[in-house]
């Protein structure tokens, strides 16, 4: 067993760190203020090699391990966790199942202009009826000369309305339950595919996330991914990996407002003297700190699993589950120890607050991973 | 088109700590890291080789082997080859022998169209290096430079000075040292730091048996320069108040200006 990271963890660690410092943290309180998708911050990510970063360079991605990813996610999250969460939906939930389930056409035509960050990715499993019980999909895909025809609706899609390319479930057989369920791929532009309502959120106000409508929507056969009646177990896989990035996320968001609230703490003078002086405030940092290393353990473990092609999918739910939920703590013992400022939009650890939220719920909630956890666990 | 850019590593001396009982830098704990005018020169490069892919940029140093580090991230920035001159008897070095021995490697290197340095390093401040390894290879050199525009065989650069520029046109091959006005580094990428971590060695170490050199031409027996004594000026704290009102106040400021000779009396 070895902790330490590799040479190439370190030198991705060292890039994203400067990169989030200098290109992403400047613009991410106006990001948040504006509910403006971040453009550049993945044109830039594209440049940089990062979207596709865990792809195999042979489908056009960087070639880097899952631990590094991980990496990524989690100092870009540090700063903005919108831009951390772009970069976990497009590698995690569209590159991931392409580079599994796809045929090597498909991965011709879509994995790889994605990997190379030439396109945006997105995953669209959830319904306004069908959140954590996925298998009451109501969206609807008939069999028809060619191909299938889709009606229907998702909502809550992460990436949408900018992203490209879409992975898209509906149900193919209405008799089969979670059998009757297949996944597709589907190119924005396409006759009868709008977007519509934009959500307003608590927070990760940068992120897009959209209703997809489906309206007839014809798809060729070629754009079937895996095979029919498949989909259900295509969604829970790439879940599992997107639980890696999700997670990432949250150790991120932890880490980012424990580095400001050390900062703050140092500077920040009562009864003459810096707060950071006072042991209430000390054990309060060290019980975030803690959480936040053991998070990353966690993350780091997980990934390194799937990377080494182990089961992970019981890592990855106790690494998303502890990993949010010590967002939730962190963010919320920053806001405290920074008093009435931290409840102020003058410091970052407001929204960092409201961002940690939604990493116990998108992607399966921590009541998900408990069923999941559990399941292993008890058997 | 073959371009050459020589870096150091450094002393991240912009966070610099100084140990106020002995009055010496503390080096414990301070990064290593590229010499920032240096990363300048290699964005240069990388610039003409986004925009032709033929051109070759080969990144040279002299130092110890720690120094691999700085130039594996040159390679993760997008350079093509890595060459680093180190051996004991290169230690001790001033900026004469340091020149003749990154001379020698690219002599043995040649041709090259175009070499970059920085303009200084902000460890030792010199700014000698790059002019005097233009006069060892014999070729023309502009240091300095805020801006360069290739066309041709020849280059057009905008020499920094403290009032204005100065316009230089020459043809290559010719050495420029850059300035932090010429561009903006690029971050390393990550397609670049999978491949160079996983290649075996991507830097190649050259000693003095590689070089066509001799011993007394290198390291601190080639070196003229004889450091006589190192001291930290002392500091001072003085501080002083003025009081009255804001014209009293700036008539008094005025007035320790004058006695301090920093304006005409």
């Amino acid at each position: 067993m070895d902790f330490s990271l590799t040479s190439t963890q370190t030198s991705i660690q060292q890039m994203v760190r400067a990169f989030a410092a200098r290109e992403v943290k400047p613009t991410a309180a106006v990001t948040d203020e504006t509910c403006a998708f971040p453009r550049d911050n993945v044109q830039k990510m594209q440049r940089y090699g990062l979207m596709g970063m865990n792809v195999p360079t042979e489908f056009g991605g960087a070639g880097a391990d899952d631990i590094s990813y991980a990496i990524a996610v989690e100092e870009l999250s540090k700063v903005c966790a919108t831009t951390g969460v772009i970069l976990s939906a497009h590698n995690s939930l569209f590159c991931d199942p392409l580079l599994k389930f796809g045929t090597p056409a498909q991965q011709e035509k879509y994995l790889i202009p994605a990997a190379n960050g030439k396109t945006l990715g997105a995953f669209a499993l959830t319904e306004p009826n069908a959140g954590t019980d996925a298998a009451s999909q109501v969206t609807r895909a008939r069999k028809v000369d060619g191909g299938y025809r889709l009606n229907g609706s998702k909502i809550f899609i992460t990436n949408a309305g900018e992203a490209d390319v879409y992975v898209v479930f509906a149900m193919t057989d209405p008799s089969k339950g979670t059998r009757g369920i297949s996944a597709f791929i589907l190119e924005k532009g396409w006759e009868g595919f709008s977007f519509g309502r934009v959500e307003e959120k608590m927070g990760i106000h940068g992120s897009s996330t959209r209703e997809l409508i489906f309206q007839d929507v014809f798809i060729p056969q070629e754009n079937l991914l895996g095979e029919e009646g498949k989909g259900f177990k295509i969604a829970m896989v790439t879940l599992d990996g997107g639980r890696i990035g999700i997670a990432a996320q949250a150790v991120g968001i932890a880490q980012g407002a424990l580095d400001e609230t050390i900062a703050y703490i140092k500077q920040r003078e009562q009864f003459n003297q810096p707060i950071s002086k006072f042991q209430a405030v000390q054990f309060t940092i060290a019980d975030m700190q803690t959480q936040t290393s053991a998070a990353r353990l966690l993350t780091y473990q997980a990934a390194d699993a799937k990377t080494r092609g182990l089961p992970y999918s019981n890592l990855a739910a106790m690494a998303k589950l502890f990993a949010s939920e010590t967002a939730g703590f962190v963010t919320n013992k920053a806001v405290q120890l920074h008093g009435g400022y931290g409840y102020t939009r003058e410091y970052p650890v407001e929204r960092m607050m409201r961002d940690a939220k939604i990493t116990e719920i998108y992607e399966g909630t921590s009541e998900v991973q408990r069923m999941v956890i559990s399941s292993h666990a008890i058997g | 088109m073959n371009i050459l850019v020589c870096i150091k590593q450094v002393p991240d001396t912009r966070e610099i700590r100084v140990d106020l009982e002995t009055g010496t830098m503390i080096r414990k704990g301070v990064p290593s890291i590229i010499n920032p005018d240096d990363l300048h020169a290699l964005e240069y490069a990388l610039t003409l080789k986004d925009e032709d892919p033929d051109t070759h940029v080969v990144v040279l140093s002299m130092g110890p082997l720690q120094a691999k580090e700085a130039l594996i991230e040159c390679l993760c920035m997008g350079a093509d080859q890595a060459i680093l001159l180190s051996d004991r008897a290169f230690g001790g070095a001033d900026t004469w022998a340091t020149a003749n021995t990154l001379a020698a490697a690219v002599r043995r290197l040649q041709p090259f169209d175009l070499i970059l340095c920085g303009q200084q390093a902000i460890d030792g401040d010199t700014a000698q290096v790059g002019p005097q390894l233009a006069e060892r290879l014999a070729i023309p050199q502009i240091t300095y430079a805020q801006s360069v525009r290739l066309e041709n065989h020849s280059v057009q650069v905008e020499r920094q000075m403290e009032d204005g520029y100065q316009l230089v046109k020459a043809d290559l091959p010719i050495l420029i040292t850059a300035t932090r006005k010429l561009n903006q580094p690029r971050y390393m990428n990550i397609r670049d730091i999978v491949k160079v971590h996983q290649a075996d060695d991507p830097v190649q170490v050259w000693g003095l048996e590689d070089l066509d050199l001799d011993p007394g031409q290198v390291g601190l027996k080639g070196s003229p320069t004889r450091v006589k004594r190192s001291f930290s000026p002392a500091a001072s704290s003085e501080v002083r108040f003025f009081s009255g009102t804001a014209d009293e106040m700036a008539a008094s400021l005025i007035d320790s200006f004058r006695t301090l000779n920093l304006i005409e009396k």
